[in-house]
């Protein structure tokens, strides 16, 4: 256990009238839930739903190599990226493994903005400022302490953001984000989210962030708009197979055996890991992250044994009953001839081995 | 909310009420409280033995899984069987439609709390 003290957002008091019940999660007081999980992941998936998500790091890379240095220690390729556009990425070990899981925002060739998961952001900010000196005119900056970031998600956030923002929002794309105003404040504005549904996420300063949230739950009344906790944030990333730091990927697993090929640009040139990760390739993963169901009775959680008959084969990395599908399921990693459609696998509850089943990932997919 | 006052509770919260020599046994609003919404509960089949003091079953929430302790001893008689499908009774009744199991107990219950100890238990846990 960590002696620091929890450090809290500046919604620490709206979160206690509202009702929430408050964890330490990654050095932070945050809110894992207000009326309950099942009923806020609902909300998220039909109306709408907001998140304080203020303890994501913010770390800014600035200067004339700025695309040179985010290309060399991320694997996806950024210099794809716009002015105006975010991608889904991965910083990387010269192992290929993951660093970090994070979104990097392009505001112009020198200056990128990266979004980065609370428990790992000083481990990111060290390690990216120790990649820069061999880089002339770069610079890493901890940004942190100037966002709050509210995540409004869910099919209604772009009518109740359009009430709220000084732009039309209608023609923001999915990974696209401007700077406008949202309820009069200054905010980084970005079509993004960790749900599986539309939604938005928000970077305002901290100490406009109560009345953005405000602002939201007004103009989202009509939605019946619902404050969500981490709970429910945990719930509908796992429903919509997005992976989470710490429990399906880290610095011991690959984008490849994630099943993130997608975030693996090999043609873009050097970056840190690459030779690791042509060579995974190239002699093929050992284990793959699968999505499966339970066949019996039983919930697969984190950190439980996959069993192929008497064999321990892998790990359960994620696992929850899903409130949207109704029923349990899980993520884990097991051999990549275990991993195809239809295999039977067990998994250990608590001493029983229950019968699973590999099934396609994303568990849910939101309708277009 | 009210805890009542005709039942005995344990540290492990949960709750019991005798009537003769069967015992009815839940787990408390704090406990269910603590736990968020339940959506898997697993109970000893009837005929099954079970010590105070002991895991007899589990009840499982979306984010956890917490271990229910039998604060009697006895003979497992009856459970509770609309759980299966609704176990979210758990949450809605926890003194009521909620109960778990019943227990034929083989000795008289010791060791539990009246409502009032246990109230005073759960303000020291850092409860309400």
């Amino acid at each position: 256990m960590t002696s620091a003290p929890t450090k809290r957002t500046p919604l620490y008091e709206v979160h206690l009238a509202a009702g929430a019940r408050m964890v330490p999660f990654a050095g932070w007081e945050m809110p894992v839930q207000y009326k309950g999980v099942i009923e806020e992941v609902r909300a998220v998936r039909t109306r709408v739903g907001v998140f304080d998500v203020s303890h994501m790091g913010e770390l800014e890379v600035v200067g004339t190599r700025a695309l040179d240095f985010v290309q060399y220690v991320t694997c996806n390729d950024a210099s794809r990226l716009t002015p105006g556009r975010a991608q889904y990425s991965g910083l990387m070990t010269p192992r290929g493994t993951f660093v970090d899981d994070l979104l990097v925002h392009m505001f112009s060739p020198e200056r990128y903005f990266l979004v980065v998961n609370a428990a790992n952001k000083d481990k990111d900010y060290a390690y990216l400022c120790a990649q820069a000196p061999a880089f002339d005119n770069v610079e890493v900056y901890d940004r942190s302490a100037d966002y709050a970031q509210l995540a409004i998600q869910g099919p209604f956030a772009e009518q109740v953001v359009q009430k709220l923002a000084d732009q039309n929002v209608s023609e923001l794309k999915y990974y696209r984000f401007v700077e406008a105003q949202v309820a009069g404040v200054p905010a980084i504005l970005a079509r993004t989210g960790y749900t599986g549904e539309d939604g938005f996420e928000v970077y305002v300063a901290p100490e406009a962030a109560a009345e953005v949230w405000h602002a939201m739950m007004d103009a989202g009344s009509e939605f019946e708009i619902t404050p969500c906790g981490l709970g429910a944030r945990d719930t509908l990333r796992f429903e919509a197979c997005m992976p989470l730091y710490g429990n399906d990927i880290d610095d011991s697993t690959t984008p490849l055996e994630a099943g993130l090929d997608w975030i693996v640009k090999f043609e873009k040139g050097p970056f840190l890991g690459r030779e690791a990760l042509l060579h995974q390739r190239a002699v093929g993963i050992k284990r793959k992250l699968v999505g499966f169901e339970m066949v019996g009775k039983g919930i697969p959680r984190h950190g439980y044994a996959i069993f192929q008959g008497d064999r321990e084969v892998g790990v359960v990395t994620s696992g929850t009953f899903s409130p949207t599908l109704g029923k349990p399921l899980g993520l884990g990693y097991v051999p990549v001839e275990l991993a195809a459609e239809g295999s039977e696998l067990f998994v250990n509850i608590r001493g029983q081995k229950v019968a699973a089943r590999v099934v396609p990932t994303p568990f849910y997919r939101r309708a277009k | 909310m009210a805890r009542p006052e005709n039942l005995w509770y344990s540290k492990t919260h949960e709750w019991v009420r005798m009537e003769g020599e069967v015992a009815t046994v839940g787990i408390t609003d704090y406990a269910q409280e603590q736990l968020g919404d339940v959506v898997m509960v697993e109970l000893p089949a009837v005929g099954k033995g079970v010590t105070a003091g002991q895991e007899m079953g589990t009840v499982e929430s979306v984010k956890a899984v917490s271990e229910v302790f039998s604060p009697v001893s006895g003979t497992v008689v009856e459970v509770n069987g609309e759980l299966e499908a609704h176990p979210e009774l758990v949450n809605q009744d926890p003194f009521g439609a909620g109960w778990l199991v019943r227990v034929k107990v083989s000795e008289p219950p010791s060791g539990l709390m009246d409502a009032a100890a246990y109230e005073a238990f759960v303000q020291e846990e850092g409860g309400h």
